[in-house]
Parts: structure tokens; sequence; C-alpha cells
């Protein structure tokens, strides 16, 4: 019984396991020319698991969730949230990715199978319940993500970029398993539950050591100042589609982490990082809107953006309360939504050679020759800059009712006010696509699994997407309830 | 009207108009964005007749629990009722204001002027906190771009300044709205003017709301970015920006500020009259000396705005009523005075004051259309703006002599500027020849400017038709700011009534019975 429960809950990890290593032996007999048929595959199970995930976070027979593997691993309503997200990441990525490699050269079936591994484990780390699975999930995630930003061999840059991102994650991980290590050695346990009753008795040095440790190495993880200095490079130099997946599914990947082990684990040692927390989103919400105001490469631009972003999902887990937990639930998911749909716009701004522009200046007033896809960059941007009606504005609004909700007004009108200077490099590139005369650089046409993914994306932050916010906070204010129990 | 949802079938028609007009021609653009204008006026018509003065203080209620977190609720008070008719009285007007003059990406202009229109009557019929807060914030979006795209050759630099200034006045305002609704346990606006907050919360709050609707109204020293907006936006975005986009500070002080905060309202009373009372001289003086027809008119409009932000704070009925006038009235003639630079802009390309010059002798219908708005907007009787200034100067003088009288000294500086402006626009000698052979009124300037004229006579002759739907509301808000309101320093000492009249002759047997004996 034990083991068919835990096989049932960890189903799409296994099944996505499985699929990986078929499709490794299919890549590895059918050479490069398969490259197509495994990204085929590869979405089916992503979408297969994706599908199982769902009902397991819809059936009120599993609201509860339940233990798998004794005690390492964990399905409940929050891991499930996270996963779909992170699936549906993968799966946008995926879709967007052939067109873009048979262009520059070299699409190889390792591509999707490398999203596929990096996808469990993403979602290994969101289940995990134990530091060693946490690990376990996080490094396979990080080890497929090194080479995916290092899969165009021949671009120096994302050689480059691989390489820093190799550096960088490294040390991290080390920080990280340091951290771990203290935790262990001054609770006794590796697991969640084992070092919360721990720490119940309250907090020794070493332990404080452990957290701050803990939080800095996933700080490193989510790209929050001061730990973000590889972002700008790393989602540079890799290759576009993989930036659109960096973005998303990781991000998603370790802010879940970052909440499960804070809300949880830490649960009752709210005072111990609170401060921290606080002053990593203020500080990526400043540092974020003053870097991108130089930036003058859109991928470099999109990258502060993202840190930005970070900060405001990390406001809601500053006021650690369940509303808050919940509006960095449906941050993510909207985020998901426009930084996926900001990337593979990216994509698609192309020269009349076909060659990818990636400069600001050269989509100068792209709006006469791409309107459509100008009009969806200019609303992805107003929507990051959190601009109603447009929807990413209800990420920033549930962020900072959570705050004001919690008592911390300072830090809500601090970042609220922050963020205007954040709108401001957003209308820096509107001005552009929209006012400034034609360059008549981008040109160049694209495929119709962009538009898909674009017009998909751009719809959800579109002001339909208010339509969405019902489900969409029922389901988060779920899957937060499952962080909150009472031991 | 039954159960018709008129006030959603009001955001509903120059929505969709607006989408379709994205993907439009020129000519089927601009016809379809006149169509849709029309048909909003008209449905704006049987709004304000099926409008039941002295009825429910709300009405056209409209609820759905669409959102999580709030509620997509409409409804109007006479107030909201009066703002939303000179929205969709203006809009037509736009339109054809621009039907020649924007000949690139027409579509697009057209769709940005039916999204604007949408996003302004939310404004007004909201009744979500929320709601009202993404209609509010979501008018610097198309605005931004009517200036930015269509604009004049600043126009980068405008765009940024109206959109960054107006976000950061506002996000702090979001922030009062958490705390408020976290405090009260409701979004909904008709409640939330009900409840008392904790007096020294309201000072904070007030100040949030303060900073937000200060910039939007605007507020001396937070006005600077009106000017640039108006010089760099096209013809109808000026007109659009001054008729309705200020009246959103006002509207926020008499649906926020004043019911909500009453007792910060009082508190902060002397801050809004220093400025205001700075702005109407400063800004009248700014305009005395404008070169460019439209930042005269732009500066005017702070001036009037002043009026408006005095008469609010001056907490009776009086100043109620006249700070809407003058709104409603303002929003008619700055409108249309914006409308007679377009006329003259068309044709000269130039907004110079010295380029032009005896216009009144080539161009005389123009000329008496331009003489009546610059009339109303210097307040003669007859036109709107002078019962609207009248009532406001009247409410602020049952508080403040010295505001009072400085305000009225801002409308003496109003009638120099603008009889100054006139006569060096339509008297004296034809200097410029090309100016001189500019020809008269189109049909079409006939028909964007004779309603607005109309409208100015009909609220300067007969203004009871607007105060009427707003009489029951604004003495509402009275009586609940009453328990906060300032006491006057010109009230009068009411003595006992003598014994005898005043002329009354001593009679002869009591020599000592002389005034003041009792």
């Amino acid at each position: 019984m034990n083991l068919i429960s835990s096989l049932y809950f960890s189903a799409p990890e296994i099944f996505l396991t499985i699929s990986g290593l078929v499709l490794l032996l299919v890549a590895a007999f059918g050479g490069d020319k398969t490259a197509r048929t495994v990204t085929i595959l590869a979405v089916a199970a992503l979408f297969g698991a994706l599908v199982y995930t769902a009902d397991l976070l819809t059936n009120p027979a599993y609201e509860l969730g339940g233990e798998a593997w004794a005690g390492i691993y964990r399905m409940d309503g929050f891991g499930s949230f996270a996963k779909i997200l992170i699936y549906l990441a993968a799966i946008g990525c995926l879709i967007v990715t052939p067109k873009f490699f048979t262009e520059n050269g070299g699409h190889r079936p390792e591509y999707p199978i490398l999203v596929l591994f990096s996808a469990v484990g993403m979602a290994l780390m969101v289940s995990a319940v134990n530091l060693m699975t946490l690990y376990m999930g996080l490094e396979l995630m990080s080890l497929s993500s090194y080479v995916l930003a290092s899969f165009s061999r021949s671009d120096n840059r994302s050689v480059e970029a691989g390489l820093k991102y190799f550096v960088l994650g490294a040390l991290a991980s080390g920080i990280l398993l340091y951290g771990m290590s203290l935790l262990y050695g001054f609770t006794g346990s590796t697991s969640y539950l084992g070092i919360r009753l721990a720490l119940q008795d309250g907090l020794s040095m070493g332990a404080t050591f452990g957290i701050v440790f803990v939080l800095a190495g996933l700080a490193f993880k989510i790209a929050a100042v001061p730990f973000h200095m590889w972002t700008p490079d790393v989602y540079e130099g890799a290759p576009t589609p993989v930036t659109a997946f960096f973005s998303t599914a990781p991000k998603v990947a370790a802010v879940a982490v970052l909440m499960r082990i804070s809300l949880d684990t830490f649960g009752e040692q709210t005072l111990a990082w609170q401060q921290i927390v606080i002053f990593a989103a203020l500080a990526s919400i400043v540092v974020g809107a003053l870097g991108a105001i130089g930036q003058t490469n859109i991928k470099r631009l999109l990258a502060y953006s993202s840190i930005n972003n970070v900060g405001f999902i990390l406001i809601g887990l500053a006021a650690a309360t369940p509303s808050g937990a919940s509006g960095m639930l449906v941050y993510l998911t909207i985020y998901v939504a426009m930084s996926l749909g900001g990337f593979v716009a990216v994509m698609m701004l192309k020269d009349a050679q076909g060659n990818q522009v990636e400069q600001i200046s050269s989509m100068a007033g792209m709006v006469r020759e791409k309107p459509l896809l100008a009009w969806c960059i200019f609303f992805l941007m107003l929507s990051l800059a959190g601009i109603p009606p447009l929807f990413g504005f209800y990420g920033k609004f549930v962020v900072f009712q959570a705050a004001v909700q919690a008592d911390m007004i300072a830090l809500a009108a601090i970042g609220i006010a922050a963020s205007v200077i954040g709108a401001f490099y957003y209308l820096k590139v509107c001005k552009v696509i929209m006012f400034d005369d034609p360059a008549g650089e981008v040109v160049g046409d694209t495929t119709k699994s962009n538009w898909a993914v674009l017009l998909i994306c751009s719809v959800i932050i579109s002001p339909l997407g208010w339509i969405l916010t019902k489900p969409l906070v029922e389901l988060a204010d779920r899957a937060a309830s499952s962080l909150f129990f009472v031991i | 009207m039954g159960g018709f949802p008129i006030l959603s079938a009001m955001l509903l028609v120059p929505l969709v108009a607006g989408i379709a007009c994205f993907f439009l021609e020129a000519q089927a653009a601009r016809l379809t964005a006149l169509t849709a204008t029309l048909v909003n006026l008209a449905l704006g018509i049987m709004l304000w007749a099926n409008y039941d003065i002295g009825g429910a203080q709300w009405q056209f209620v409209e609820q759905a629990a669409l959102f999580a977190g709030f509620n997509y609720a409409l409804g109007i008070d006479g107030i909201a009722l009066m703002l939303i008719m000179l929205s969709v009285f203006l809009m037509p007007i736009c339109i054809l204001a621009s039907w020649e003059a924007i000949s690139k990406r027409v579509g697009e202009y057209m769709a940005a002027f039916l999204i604007m229109e949408v996003l302004m009557i939310g404004v007004f019929a909201a009744q979500d906190l929320f709601l009202f807060y993404i209609f509010f914030e979501a008018g610097l979006i198309p605005m931004y771009l009517i200036i930015g795209v269509w604009g004049g050759d600043n126009r980068i630099y405008a765009s940024y300044k109206f959109f960054l200034y107006t976000l950061l006045g506002s996000v702090l305002m979001l922030i009062a709205m958490f705390w408020m609704v976290n405090e009260a346990g409701t979004s909904d606006i008709p409640t939330l003017m009900q409840y008392d907050f904790p007096a020294g919360a309201q000072t904070w709050l007030w100040l949030a709301f303060f900073a937000s609707f200060a910039v939007k109204m605007p507020m001396w020293p937070v006005h600077t970015w009106l000017p640039d907006a108006h010089v760099q936006a096209p013809t109808a975005g000026s007109v659009i920006l001054a008729g309705v986009l200020l009246k959103l500070g006002g509207y926020g002080f008499i649906r926020f500020s004043l019911p909500m905060f009453p007792e910060a309202s009082a508190q902060f009373a002397w801050l809004v009259f220093a400025l205001s009372m700075i702005a109407v001289i400063y800004t009248s003086l700014v305009a005395l000396v404008q070169h460019d027809m439209k930042k005269l008119i732009a500066y005017s409009s702070v001036a009037h705005m002043a009026i408006v932000t005095a008469g609010l704070f001056a907490f009776n009925v009086q100043g109620l009523e006249g700070a809407m006038m003058v709104m409603l009235g303002h929003g008619l003639v700055s409108g249309a005075l914006f409308l007679c630079v377009g006329v003259i802009y068309d044709r000269l390309h130039t907004r110079e004051i010295d380029r032009y010059g005896g216009l009144s002798i080539n161009m005389p219908k123009y000329a008496l259309f331009f003489m009546l708005f610059s009339m109303a907007s210097v307040g003669l009787p007859g036109t709107s703006n002078f019962i609207g200034e009248f009532l406001a100067l009247a409410g602020v003088y049952k508080v403040s002599t010295l505001v009072t009288l400085v305000l009225t000294t801002g409308i003496i500086l109003g009638a120099a500027y603008m009889l100054y402006l006139y006569r060096r626009v339509a008297f004296g000698d034809q200097k410029n020849a090309d100016a001189a052979a500019m020809t008269d009124l189109t049909p079409r300037e006939w028909v964007m400017l004779a309603p607005i004229a109309a409208a100015v006579l009909w609220m300067g002759v007969y203004p009871e038709s607007f105060l009427a739907p707003m009489r029951a509301d604004i003495a509402a808000l009275e009586a609940r700011m009453a328990r906060a309101a300032p006491a006057g320093d010109s009230m009068l000492e009411i003595g006992t009534p003598r014994e005898s009249s005043a002329n009354a002759m001593p009679a002869l047997e009591h020599d000592n019975a002389g005034e003041g004996a009792h």
C-alpha cells in the first residue's frame, strides 16, 4: 500500500524520467535527424505529466496531500501548482525551440531531453521534503541547465554563458550544501519536519548560519540581489529559447523551494529570515530597475526585468502569511506568461537575412513593419511594468495587498514607489518600438509555433486575463494553505 | 430602464469599436469611431433622461463577482452622471477634430480614443475601489500613445513626463487602498464613504490620495507635466486631457478624500487653500507671458482647477456645487478653446500667437466662437464658468476672506490674459499675409464648436439642469463632512435683535433710549 501510494504520488516524475531515458535511446540510435520527433515526444510526455498533476491538484480526494517514499517526497497542492507551472513553461519553451535551432544550426535531440530532465529535477525540488531530495533535484536541474546554456557550441557567447553559469551555479550549490550541513549538524535531521521540530526549542547560532546559507544559495538560483550578477550575462549569452526557459521554469522551481523552506521548515523562525527577505526584495526591485536603464540589448534588459520581478515576488514571502504565499504563486503564474512571451517575442525579431535582432535601437519603429508583434511587445512591457489593466498588475496587486495585510506598509510603499523606476525602462522600449522612426531592420518572418506561444501569452497578460483571477486565486490559495500546517 | 445594464453597454460600445478600429482602414476607422461615440452619446442621454432626481443615491447599479479580490460593480450618483455626460459629449467632438488633422496610423489613433472613453466612463461609474484604480491608471496607456505617436516635436519628453509623473502619484494611493480595504473589510465605495477611519490613519491615507489627485488635478507645484502634455498632444488629445482627465483629480477628491477622510480633509484644508492661492496667482501670471496659445490655455487650466480645489475644501454646499460647476464648465470651455486653437493650427501649423492677428477680419465666424469661449473662460455672467466660479468663491468666502480675495484676484488676472490673447489673435492688423488668407470655419468645424457653445450658454443661463441631479449627493456629502467643517473667519456675530427698528425716532419723553441701550 505504501509503495503503491508512493508510486501514485510521484508518478509524473517517474514517468518523465522513463520518457527521458527512452528518448535518449531514440536519440542515440536515430542521430540528429530525430530532433524534431524527440521534441514532439518530449512535449507529449510533459503534457501527460501536466494533466496527471492537474488531477492531483484539483481532485478533492488529494486535498490533504500525502507523503511518499518514507517521508522524503511530499505530494501536496503547493508542489502540484508549482509543477504545473514548470511543465507549462517547459512545454512553451520546447515548442518555440526547433525553429530557432534549425535556423541557427545544430538542432540536436539532446535539447528536448535536457529540458525534460531539468523539468524532472525541478519537480523533485518542489516536492522534496528532505534536504537530500532537494539537493538531488537541484543538481539535476542545474547540470541540465549548464549544458543548455552552452548549447550553441559554435557561439562564443553561449559557451561563455554556460561556463559562467556553471562556475557560479556550482558556488551557489556549495553555499547551499554548506548551509544544509550546518542545519543537519545542529538539528540532527535532514527532513523538513525533523528540522522544524528541532528548531522549536529555539534557534542556535549554528542553525541560524545554516538558515542564512541555505537562503543565500537559493537566492542565487532565483537571481535575487545581491546574488544576481550572473543573470544578465547568462541570459544574454545563452540561446534565446534557453533564456526563455531559464527565466521561467527554474525560477518557478527555485522560488517554490524557497517558499517551502522558509514557510514550512523555518516557519516558526520567521523573524530569523524575514529581514533577509525584505532586504533581498527591495534590493532586487531597485537594482533590477536601475540596472536595466542603461541596457541596449533587449535580452539583458529582460534579465534585469526578471531580477526586478523576483523582488516583487519576494515581497509576498516577506509577508510570511498564507495570502502572501498565494500571492507569490499568482505572481509566478503571471510572470511565467510575461517572461515566456517576452523572450519568444525577442526570438521573433529577425532582420531580412533571418538573423536575430537583439539591439533595442534596431527595433525602432517596428510597429510599421510588424504591427502585431510590436503591439504584443508593447503590452508585454507594460504588463511587466505592472500598469493596469494589463494582467501583470494583478501579480503586484496580490503581493502588495498581502504585505499591507501583514502590516508591512513601509515595505509595500517603498516597493511600489520603486516600481515606478522600473516603469521608466519598459517605457523606453515602448517608445522605441512605437514612437521612433522606423529603422526597417525587423522584417524577417517567423513560424506559426512562435506566434502561437506569443499570442497565448499575450492573451493571458491582456485584460482578458482578469477572468482567470477567480480560478487562479482559488488554486493558489489551496496550494498555499498546504504550506501552513500546524504540527 | 428595467434591467438593461446601460453602464456596461456604455463601456462595451467603445471597447468593441476600439478593437475594431485597430484592423480598419483610415476612413472606416473614422466612421466607426464617430458612430460609436455618437451611440455612446445617445446612451448617455438615455442615462440622464432615466436618472431619477431625488431618487436613490446610487442608480443603475450593476454588480458581478467576476474577479478575485474585488468586484465588477458599477453605479452612478448625480456627480458621476454629470461627469459621464461631459465625457460622452466631448468624445464625438474629439473624433471630428481629428478627422483631417490625423492622417497617419488613423486606426490606432481612433482605437486609443475609444479605449480612453471606456476608461473615463469606467472611472466615473466604478463602485469598487480597485476597479476604480484600474480604470484610473489604465488611462495612462492610451494617453501615452496619443501624445507619443501623434504629438508635436517634443512629444517623447512630454509622454514620459506625463506617464511617470502620474504613475508616481498614483502608486501610493494603491497602498492606501489596500490598507483601507483591510481595515474596513470591503472594497465597496458607497460603504467606504460611510466608514469612519481612525483620525490618525486618515492623515496618511489622505496624503496618499492627495499625492495622486494633486498630480492629476494638477495642483501647483506638481502641475508641470500639464503644459508639456498639452502643447505636445494633438488637438483632440488636449481636449480630452483638459476636458475630462483633469476632472479625475477633482472627482477623486469629491468621491474619496472628502467623504472618506473628513477629519484629515479639514486638517489639510489650509494646505489645499495655500496651494490653490499660489496656483491661481502664479499660473495666471505665467499664462500672461506665454507666446504659445496652447501653453497659455494649459496654464489657465491650472488656475481654474485651483478654484475647484479651493471650492471643494470649503466644506459647504456652495463650495462643492461651485467646484462641480467649474469642472463641468471648464471641461467644455477649455476643450472648446483647444478646438479653437486647433482650427487655426490646422491652417497655419503654428501655435505662436504672434503669427496670427486680425483674424476677425477674414474669419468672422471663427472670431465669434473664439470670443464666446474666451468670455466664458473669463467667467462672464451668462456663461457656464460664471455660475461655477461665483458659487465656489461664495463657498470659500464663508471660510476665509483672504483666500477669496486672492482667488478673485486670480480671476481678474484670468480676464487679463484671455482678453490679451484674444486681442492679439483676433483684433489688430492683419500682420501676416498667410494668416490673413485663412478661410473661415468649415461645416465640420461648425458641428464641433456649435454644440459646445450651446452647452456653455445653457449652463450659464439655466444651471438648474446641471445642479439638480447633483443636489442630493452634495447635500449628503456636506452632511457627512459637517462634523469636521472648519469654522469660517467671516461669520457675523449674531447679537440679540434690538427692540425697536433702527430708524425709529426716539420718543420725546425718553431722551436716553438710544442704540445699544439693551
